[in-house]
């Protein structure tokens, strides 16, 4: 029985070794069939599947595009479409890939999914407000897409002020759109964090909370205080627009570059919220795939929150150019530098993760050695442009495009699949094929360089960005180019394959393929309907890769009223003592 | 080394881009040494490291202070650096020297005006002088546009209602590519522009010989200037004259036809209309085009359209 005898700030608890069973009968997959069951779902799991399938389709839907601004770049004049069409298609491309696949691609379906079964949850904390968010995201991507296509909106996902006031009202439906999309994260947000705060399972410190954990809580932070700016901004445009109080629009005595301060101030945090999921799969990933502790748990975590925090300030560093004082560039500039540090401390924290390790080199692992270079060049060349006086010359060049894409896909989408691999065995209970997984990994990683390496030099040589023509000296560059975004696409779409074959023939999963120590890892694989069918207990960090494996699987030794039975899976009582 | 720069950088055309480029390979080149360290470093762990056995034991390394405040402090005082010389180049780049020349630039969708002390104007075409700071007062009639000479590592956005400044001193004579870096609509790609930078005795002619461009030069036949002014106008970067397709209507035999226009009316191409269409091009918009031509009330004067016109009647 349960004897909770409080001692300083220790108790001891009662509890039992559950061992995950393997081939259960019933999953979250099975528990209940048709297309109802997933349409009114609340399983937290759930939604991160149909997160999934959205963004998925979304993430190609984009890509295509991405292919054909490639291809229409394949000469320095117009090659198979017109400059209209070509200025739709990065406008498109721009937002679809941002607002509708970066931003809930890992906290909506990775996070989702698995910050509750880390930290012992049966389900985030508001299981409805979950599934509003996704119908929400929905109404809001299919309503953005909608816009663009009959506005024949060719802004560019920034809708820089006094053009975007020329394509009619586009803008504020734009804007709108994208107002609901974010709504739909700030729920998820505040979810989130209740989650964390509210529902950890026993022996869960803050010490404790897997990395993953820290980085969407960090993120949820963003979320929420940044969108609200966007709704404000919204109201001042629809305010200009209906009621010709002149805001932004020079025309009505308004300033376009307070529209400038207005977008970056949501979308330079934006670009964190973007980015700082992918560092907490890097984090489970690189510890998983060394078998050892993470190194500074406390500096990647605190980082995160730091990176957070100062995202709210550096805003204006892309506006160098636009006119705004020097001394407001100065502490821009100032700023942006600050945010390098944090992240230099999680590169080398990783780093050190690796060393003296037992690296296996899996298709995850493989995907998070690629995040590791791509990222470094992303954030080394964000560096330079930090720098004011370099940033003069190449701002809105080809050298932007390829930073941010280094940062963005290479970085974040890198992260992202390394987690998707990582985590697909426990989301579908099926093996994927390990050469395919890593011949497409490879791919991807040569792709991408293909692709974005040569953007760089084009950039820093004056190739301006969203350049429908170029002059003749970019072409070897632009072609290279091309010919490198074929073989990435070709790489995501064996990605593809890959996992859904695996849903047809695979093998099936363990329940704990990678000898992870996380709590995710100690059930069933596919999860079980509700995650965990006794209260978790943790006595040691997610990370601790020096205690056997037995120590992970404990939970209370009395469950609510009923009491689980003995059997194979279920070893006798003991008591264990556990931080309070 | 020299082909290895000119890869990366268009040639050097100021003493202020050279100071750039200083910085530009600082940086650069210390990324590439981080990056190299870490790469070689991840490649050493992985062979070093490979994993054995599934049973392998690793080491309890929780954390490291020193390490840690290593780390940080390190890159911190390198980005100090960064950051004040980055500061420092960016004044230079950017504060004209008081004695600079000073020429008004006009940007609208999609040309540039320049406008010279001594009276004449020139469009997508700025002749300065070699050795002489430039500094140039740029706004825009409509949207933001971005002033970029790549070869003076120069930018600066360009906007409505408010002034804007950039300044360079061209060492030599030569030709620089201008380029609009921020997106304007359809013809942002086509917003181009030339320095044309001439030794200071020759650019003094330039001005002198272009000052009284408002009258005709007698020498010339007026369809000859309406020529020599459509190509100063940059009317070429919308009208073809030999049936191209652009931004506007072709020239090619437009003269004496019929048009169709956006409101179902048609128009005979006579003198009248085409003084009209430069004048006031919103009044008839041809169908299948945008408004999008600008006027050119007060830029051009009645000569001067008066030729044009000539001009368009010799493109059968
Ligand atoms: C930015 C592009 C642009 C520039 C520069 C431009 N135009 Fe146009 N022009 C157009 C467009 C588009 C139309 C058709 C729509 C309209 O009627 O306004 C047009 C129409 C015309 C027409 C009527 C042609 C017809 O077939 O009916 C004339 C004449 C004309 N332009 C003359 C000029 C002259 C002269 C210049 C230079 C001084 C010039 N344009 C510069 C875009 C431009
Ligand atoms: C599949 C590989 C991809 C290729 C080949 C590609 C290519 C391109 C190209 C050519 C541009 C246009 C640049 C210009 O005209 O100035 C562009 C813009 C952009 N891309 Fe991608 N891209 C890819 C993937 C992505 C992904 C995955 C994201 C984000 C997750 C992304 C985000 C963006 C953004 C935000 C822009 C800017 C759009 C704008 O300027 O309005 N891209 N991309
Ligand atoms: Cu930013
Ligand atoms: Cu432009």
């Amino acid at each position: 029985m349960a004897t909770a005898e409080a001692s300083s700030n220790m108790k001891k608890v009662q509890v039992r070794r559950y061992k995950p069973e393997e081939n259960a009968d019933t999953n979250y997959l099975n528990a209940e069939s048709g297309l109802r069951s997933w349409l009114l779902t609340k399983d937290h799991k759930r939604i991160g599947i149909l997160y999934l399938i959205a963004t998925t389709f979304f993430f190609f839907f984009g890509g295509l595009l991405a292919l054909g601004i490639r291809m229409e770049l394949w000469t320095p004049a117009a090659t198979f479409i017109e400059a209209d069409t070509y200025n739709q298609l990065f406008t498109l491309h721009g937002v679809i890939m941002i607002f509708l696949f970066l931003v809930p691609a890992v906290p909506a379906i990775l996070g989702n999914f698995f910050l509750p079964m880390q930290i012992g949850a049966k389900d985030v904390a508001f299981p409805k407000l979950n599934l509003a968010s996704w119908y929400i995201y929905m109404i809001g991507a299919i309503g953005t897409i909608f816009v663009i296509f009959a506005g024949g909106i060719d802004t560019g996902w920034t809708f820089y002020m006094p053009y975007s006031s020329t394509t009619g009202g586009a803008v504020t439906f734009m804007s709108f759109g994208v107002f609901i999309l974010g709504f739909s994260s700030i729920l998820t947000g505040i979810n989130f964090i209740t989650t964390i705060h509210k529902m950890r399972a026993p022996g869960i410190t803050w010490g404790k909370l897997p990395l993953f954990c820290w980085s969407l809580y960090a993120t949820s932070i963003i979320q929420i205080l940044a969108t609200p700016v966007l709704a404000i901004t919204l109201a001042l445009v629809g305010m200009e627009r209906l009621l010709g109080i002149g805001i932004f629009d020079p025309a009505l005595g308004g300033d376009p570059v307070l529209f400038q301060h207005f977008f970056w101030f949501y979308s330079h945090p934006a670009v964190y919220i973007m980015i700082v999921p992918g560092f907490g799969v890097v984090s489970e990933i690189v510890s998983t795939f060394s078998k050892k502790t993470i190194f500074g748990y406390w500096a990647i975590a605190m980082s995160s929150l730091a990176i957070a925090f100062i995202s709210f300030l550096v805003w204006g560093h892309h506006m160098f150019v636009s006119g705004q004082a020097s001394l407001a560039n100065m502490v821009f500039s100032f700023l942006t530098f600050l945010v390098g540090i944090p992240t230099g401390i999680k590169m080398f924290n990783w780093l050190a993760t690796m060393h003296k390790g037992s690296i296996s080199l899996k298709t995850p692992m493989l995907y998070i050695l690629g995040f590791f270079f791509l990222f470094t060049v992303g954030g080394l060349t964000g560096i330079a442009l930090a720098t004011i006086a370099i940033d003069i010359h190449l701002h809105d060049t080809y050298y932007v495009v390829a930073h941010f894409h280094f940062v963005m896909v290479g970085g974040m989408v890198m992260a992202y699949l390394g987690g998707l691999y990582y985590w697909w065995p426990k989301m579908s209970g099926r093996m994927y094929n390990e050469t395919l997984g890593k011949i497409s990994a490879l791919l991807v990683f040569l792709g991408f360089n293909v692709t974005f390496l040569p953007q760089f030099v084009m950039g820093a040589q004056g190739m301006p960005r969203r350049y429908f023509n170029y002059i003749d000296q970019f072409q070897g560059f632009h072609q290279v180019s091309t010919i490198g975004a074929f073989i990435l696409g070709i790489g995501f779409a064996m990605v593809f394959y890959n996992l859904v074959k695996s849903l047809f023939n695979g093998e099936k999963a363990s329940a704990n393929p990678w000898n992870s120590r996380a709590l995710e890892w100690q059930v069933a694989s596919p999860a079980p309907p509700h995650n965990f069918d006794h209260i978790p207990v943790l006595i040691h960090g997610p990370y601790d890769y020096h205690k056997p494996m037995a120590d992970f699987q404990l939970g209370l030794a009395q469950t609510n009223g009923h009491e689980p039975e003995m059997g194979t899976h279920i070893e006798a009582d003991k008591e264990v003592e556990m931080k309070d | 080394m020299e082909a290895l720069r000119n890869f990366f950088l268009p040639p050097a055309k100021t003493a202020v881009a050279e100071q750039y480029d200083t910085l530009f390979w600082f940086v650069h080149i210390s990324s590439l040494v981080v990056t190299i360290g870490i790469v070689v470093a991840i490649i050493y762990f992985i062979i070093k490291y490979r994993r054995k056995s599934e049973n392998d034991v690793t080491p309890v390394i929780t954390h490291n202070n020193k390490l840690e405040v290593t780390w940080s402090v390190i890159p911190l005082i390198i980005t100090l650096v960064l950051f004040g010389w980055g500061f420092q180049t960016y004044i230079d780049m950017t504060k004209a020297p008081t004695d600079a020349y000073e020429v008004n630039v006009t940007a609208q969708k999609w040309l540039w005006r320049f406008q010279y002390k001594s009276g004449a104007s020139t469009t997508n075409e700025l002749h300065v002088p070699a050795g002489r700071p430039v500094k140039l007062i740029m706004q825009s009639q409509d949207v933001i546009h971005s002033f970029f000479v790549p070869d003076f590592r120069i930018k600066q956005d360009v906007i409505p209602g408010r002034y804007t400044e950039a300044w360079f001193q061209a060492r030599e004579p030569g030709e620089s590519i201008v380029f609009c870096t921020e997106y304007c609509g359809t013809d942002h790609s086509n917003m181009l522009a030339k320095v044309i930078v001439h030794e200071p005795e020759e650019f003094a002619q330039w001005l002198e010989d272009n000052s009284g461009a408002a009258t005709k030069p007698t020498d010339l036949a007026p369809a000859d200037w309406g020529e020599q002014l459509v190509q100063q106008n940059a009317c070429a970067t919308c009208h073809s004259t030999d049936g191209t397709e652009l931004t506007g209507p072709t020239w090619q035999g437009t003269f004496g036809s019929e048009e169709q226009l956006a409101d179902g009316s048609t128009v005979t191409v006579d003198e009248n209309y085409i003084r009209e269409s430069i004048l006031n091009p919103n009044a008839k918009i041809v169908q299948g085009y945008g408004q999008v031509m600008p006027s050119y009330q007060g830029q051009l004067n009645d000569e001067q359209i008066n030729a044009i016109i000539e001009y368009i009647k010799t493109l059968k």
